[in-house]
């Protein structure tokens, strides 16, 4: 491989931020971060951020079984396009992802891919919430995250002996983590959108905030129980985050995110009855918004997360109430944040990169822009304007719920083990 | 107006043009001849995704009095049962040439997708999406109240029973609170949606406490699975708390209405016996029916409309409501 180097932008990671030069040596790796430096190759990042790659704890790629709306290779190339360089895959797939067989093909699948792809795990055989699955077994295989998303665990002394069990399992020297998608399953069972205003004028049979919040609660319980760490995805109400940042006060090992669709969307775009607003859990009020933003503000949510979820046009062509829940994120996620939010750049890039790569232990190899640490580099032109446009995005779907969204901000390039995998908002590979 | 998805596709003064219009067709109804050649040429598809004998009925005599050409789409031998789409099945019944999409859906919303894939090139008129709205029985209904009282204005309407999973109460609340009524939804909390956050409605839990004085008493139909679904222990339990029965019924004002958008559970939300009392005006519901969807695709697809809305000129000089051949 040539030296490159990255010219001329404000380089900014959890140390700090300074204007400089970033060279990636042969092997891929930061040889240096300076002044005026050279290499066989430049690529130019004059006016732009250079940041460490992002990382998505929550990237439903589809393969194996739902190939049509998306694959590993596709939601990678939109994951690269987005500025991540790190994603980890859910386990719903058909069959899903719970035994080693699995893991092996989608990380056979992910070798080839314009980001690294790590898989996440079931916790459960078939995520049926009945029997644990071999989660020592996957984790010899690298898997460091374990979650039935789609789904919560529902049986509490299920998931007491999962959070018991995994903590005798290590990758790599560390622990390894279980996440929750937190939702009662008999309090949600025939909602399809957030119970409250909206779903009552428009006739959709709706599911409470309480649902998720029930989980939440029980499993702070579970990991106070426990002492064992668990991982709440995509919070989407504001006791929800409450909940967590009482736990965290009280030195409950929890962690958290949140998606960009549940900090930009409330549930009033339901009225459209356009199934690209039907998500799981569901787009909320305007005060959970507000909440999940606070949330954001504050450290209680540790990271954004996209919760992509790519479906194919037919699927989201169906009556409301039949369509899959689910909507794209990873092209959108960084410019919405930018967009939209009101926080601090290094925040975002610190919501976006290096704490979801902490949390996942990937902090070895993402989230730092630093002499002998791999060249997974993001560079960002915060100025350029765009318009989210569905037929021009690089996954397999379409169903962004932004499309004719103005947003500020995208992804320039994006440099894999110092490979760019996107020159100039251009793929690669 | 281009279709007639929701009751908020009308506002209060295209509400009392609609019921205006529905005189004259009421009139024509009555006529030795009940038939006009006012919709001559055009072609209306009815798409009942869900089993409706009164409403497909009463949508069918309208359009035939209207001389319109109607196809139906039954879903029980159609391609639906092969995999077809919804998108799919739209797009083909219009290249087939129609002017109106007449749609019953047991999803909320189902009329809304439609209009959006025909971008407004067909008329799509909703005869019923889910729990959402049902409008064209929300108008034959202000038109019955207006029939019997003159106007909505001030009018004191409790409408009881399952307004949770009710697309008719949906689309009562919006018409009657637009033309003035004052409406109480009458359930317990179970049958109630969870949230009434802007809706122009008092509550009660007590039928008891409402019966004596309201003007009109309009009962929702009350179904066997919502039991099931620990919303009511049992029917008869339902029907002591909520069910309008003899003994209510004698509570009730003189004047007072009872209405029902049928299929009646006799016995449950409505006893045999206040159905058949003078008092109750659910058969001319049904009659008004009609006349009320006579003007309502008159309205779609009728040619100068706006001459006939408007104030002038009279509109008995525009509106071609000649019997059939007579101008021949």
């Amino acid at each position: 491989m040539p030296t490159t180097v990255i010219k001329g932008g404000r380089v900014i990671d959890a140390s700090g931020e300074r204007v400089a030069d970033v060279v990636v040596d042969e092997d891929g790796r930061i040889a240096a971060v300076g002044e005026d430096l050279s290499a066989d190759r430049t690529i130019d990042a004059a006016g732009c951020v250079v940041a460490p790659g992002f990382v998505d704890l929550h990237t439903h790629l589809r393969e194996p079984g739902q190939e049509e709306a998306e694959t590993v290779e596709t939601g990678a190339r939109a994951a690269a396009l987005g500025g991540y360089t790190c994603i980890l895959a859910m386990p719903n797939t058909i069959p899903a992802i719970d035994h080693g067989g699995i893991v092996r093909e989608v990380l056979e699948l992910g070798r080839a891919a314009p980001c690294d792809v790590h898989t996440s795990a079931a916790i459960t055989v078939g995520r049926a919430g009945e029997q644990l699955a071999p989660l020592a077994e996957m984790a010899a295989l690298g898997v460091r995250f374990f979650t039935d998303d789609g789904a919560g665990v529902a049986d509490a002394r299920l998931m007491r002996r999962a959070l018991e069990y995994a903590q005798s399992i290590q990758v790599g020297g560390r622990g390894v983590v279980l996440a929750q998608h937190c939702e009662d399953p008999v309090l949600s069972a025939g909602g399809h959108m957030h119970e409250g205003e909206w779903s009552s004028r428009l006739g959709i049979p709706g599911q409470p905030a309480e649902a998720e919040e029930l989980m939440v609660m029980r499993d702070i319980a579970l990991a106070r129980l426990t002492g064992a760490r668990v991982h709440f995805q995509h919070l989407s109400t504001a006791r929800s985050v409450q909940m967590v940042r009482e736990a965290k006060a009280a030195g409950i090992p929890v962690s958290c995110e949140a998606t960009t669709h549940h900090v930009t969307l409330t549930h009033a775009e339901c009225a459209s009855y356009d199934p690209v607003f039907k998500v799981n859990p569901p787009l909320r009020t305007d005060a959970d918004v507000a909440a999940v933003r606070a949330g954001l503000a504050d450290g209680t949510i540790d990271c954004i997360a996209t919760d992509h979820a790519p479906h194919t046009q037919e699927a989201k062509e169906a009556p409301f109430d039949q369509a899959p829940p689910g909507m794209l994120g990873l092209e959108t996620a960084l410019a919405l944040m930018l967009t939209e939010l009101d926080l601090p750049l290094a925040e975002v890039l610190a919501l976006l990169s290096w704490r979801p790569a902490a949390i996942l232990g990937v902090d070895d190899e993402h989230g730092a822009v630093a002499e002998g640490r791999p060249a997974n580099v993001v560079v960002i032109d915060l100025e350029r304007e765009w318009t989210v446009e569905p037929s021009a995005l690089a996954s397999r779907s379409r169903n962004t719920p932004y499309a004719g969204r103005r947003l500020r901000g995208k992804v320039r390039h994006t440099l894999l083990h110092g490979e760019p995998v996107v020159l100039d908002e251009e793929p690669q590979r | 107006m281009q279709h007639l998805l929701s009751i908020q596709d009308l506002d209060r003064a295209g509400i009392e043009q609609l019921l205006d219009l529905t005189d004259r067709f009421v009139e024509v109804s009555q006529r030795q001849i009940p038939k006009v050649p006012a919709l001559r040429g055009k072609n209306v598809v009815w798409l009942f995704y869900e089993d409706s004998t009164r409403t497909r009925l009463s949508f069918e005599q309208a359009a035939k009095r209207l001389s319109a050409d109607t196809m139906t789409f039954s879903v029980g031998s159609s391609s639906v049962k092969k995999g077809e789409s919804l998108r799919d099945t739209v797009l083909t019944i219009e290249a087939m040439g129609v002017d109106a999409v007449v749609v019953r859906h047991a999803s909320s919303g189902v009329p809304w997708q439609i209009a959006r894939w025909l971008e407004d090139r067909v008329s799509v008129v909703n005869a019923g999406d889910g729990w959402h709205e049902h409008p064209t029985q929300a108008l034959l209904d202000c038109y019955t109240i207006r029939e019997h009282r003159g106007s909505l204005e001030g009018q004191r309407i409790a409408i009881v029973g399952d307004v949770k999973h009710s697309r008719v109460a949906r689309s009562d609340v919006l018409a009657f609170t637009a033309l003035g009524a004052e409406v109480t939804l009458v359930a317990p909390p179970t049958l109630l949606p969870p949230n009434l956050d802007g809706w122009p409605v008092r509550v009660s839990h007590d039928l008891d406490a409402v019966v004596g004085d309201v003007d009109v008493v309009y009962l929702l139909r009350m179904q066997r699975e919502r039991m099931t679904e620990h919303l009511v222990p049992t029917l008869r339990e339902y029907t002591a708390r909520y069910g309008l029965t003899m003994r209510r019924a004698e509570r009730l004002r003189d004047d007072a209405l009872v209405m029902h958008p049928g299929p009646m559970n006799r016995g449950v939300e409505i006893s045999a016996e206040v159905a058949d009392l003078p008092r109750s005006v659910i058969i001319d519901q049904v009659r008004n029916g009609v006349a009320v969807r006579m003007a309502v695709l008159y309205l779609l697809l009728g040619s100068g409309v706006e001459r006939v809305l408007g104030p002038e000129p009279a509109p008995d000089a525009v509106l071609a409501l000649e019997p059939e051949g007579a101008s021949r």
